[in-house]
């Protein structure tokens, strides 16, 4: 059963979350906690804040969401062939080159674009 | 009848994380908090794969969905920042009961009844092709299998990316 194979990774999902509940609770309960406007208020050099605290967000980040998609879905295509590349041998290696060489065009294009740099 | 098993339990814990989850998103005004509340859903999601013994669609799932799907969405609430707050737009309240309706009704429909009310004896059997992600592996990138496809889809990454690229660019700098 394939579920049973995955109870240490739930376990451990499990002490993570407890774990990470308790250090707020503890932090919660032995620190001192006394919220005020002030105290709350976003701080901007002891001025008084004008407008919404977020600014415009760049277009870029969009850019870059995309992209980790990309590599992301590359991720999966690669895992089920990772599990079985030894068996698949020569072909196998072949068909993942090809699959790789056409990307590599995408990132060859990406790269000249300047889409991975920030400015 | 319904036997009370580890399989059994793990069903409901990972169905009330992902129904909770909805819920959250869909009664959350922030959206920004809303789509932190989509990843708890679809981490339950995923465990719902794994209960159906399909580890690699679990996997896609945590990848894809929590680590990249998530994402865009998160930054897409960044980039619309008016969405994040919304007040003003909880009006058509009888609009988006009956829409909800209906839209339950049609998953009732569709896709719930059909298990209760189907004939088991002409049920096709479970497929014996793919079972593991080894399987997949083997119809992916093996001499009988799928290689086609499988190269046609780095075209489309390939495709996408560029795509990406041409849409998020600066008009100026062509």
């Amino acid at each position: 059963m394939t579920l049973q194979e995955f109870a240490p990774i739930g376990v451990m999902i499990i002490i993570a979350t407890v774990l990470s509940f308790i250090i707020l609770f503890i932090s919660r309960i032995f620190g001192p906690f006394r919220p005020s406007f002030r105290k709350n208020a976003p701080y901007e050099s002891g001025m008084k804040p004008i407008g919404p605290g977020t600014r415009r967000v760049p277009v870029k980040f969009y850019l870059v969401a995309v992209l980790f998609i990309i590599f992301d879905i590359e991720v999966i295509f690669f895992m089920p062939w990772a599990v079985v590349m030894r068996d698949l041998g020569l072909y196998g290696l072949l068909a993942m080159g090809f699959f790789t060489l056409i990307l590599v065009v995408g990132f060859v294009y990406e790269w000249k674009k300047g889409a991975l740099e920030w400015d | 009848m319904l036997e009370l098993n580890f399989v059994t339990v793990a069903f409901f814990v990972f169905s009330l994380i992902t129904l909770g989850g909805g819920w959250g998103v869909v009664t959350n005004k922030n959206l920004f908090r809303g789509t932190i509340w989509l990843m708890v859903s679809l981490f339950g999601v995923a465990g719902l794969f794994l209960t159906l013994s399909a580890p690699f669609l679990a996997a896609v799932q945590i990848l894809v969905y929590i680590g990249a799907i998530a994402i865009l969405f998160t930054f897409a609430v960044m980039l619309t920042r008016s969405l994040t707050n919304l007040r003003e737009r909880y009006y058509r309240t009888w609009v988006n009961v009956l829409g909800a309706g209906a839209l339950f009704l049609l998953l009732v429909l569709g896709v719930i009844a059909p298990v209760w009310i189907a004939n088991p004896d002409r049920a096709l059997p479970v497929s014996d092709q793919v079972v593991r992600t080894v399987d997949f592996g083997v119809a992916l990138a093996s001499g009988e299998g799928f290689v086609l496809p499988f190269e046609v889809a780095s075209l489309l990454l390939t495709a996408a990316m560029i795509g990406a690229i041409v849409i998020a660019r600066d008009a100026d700098e062509a």
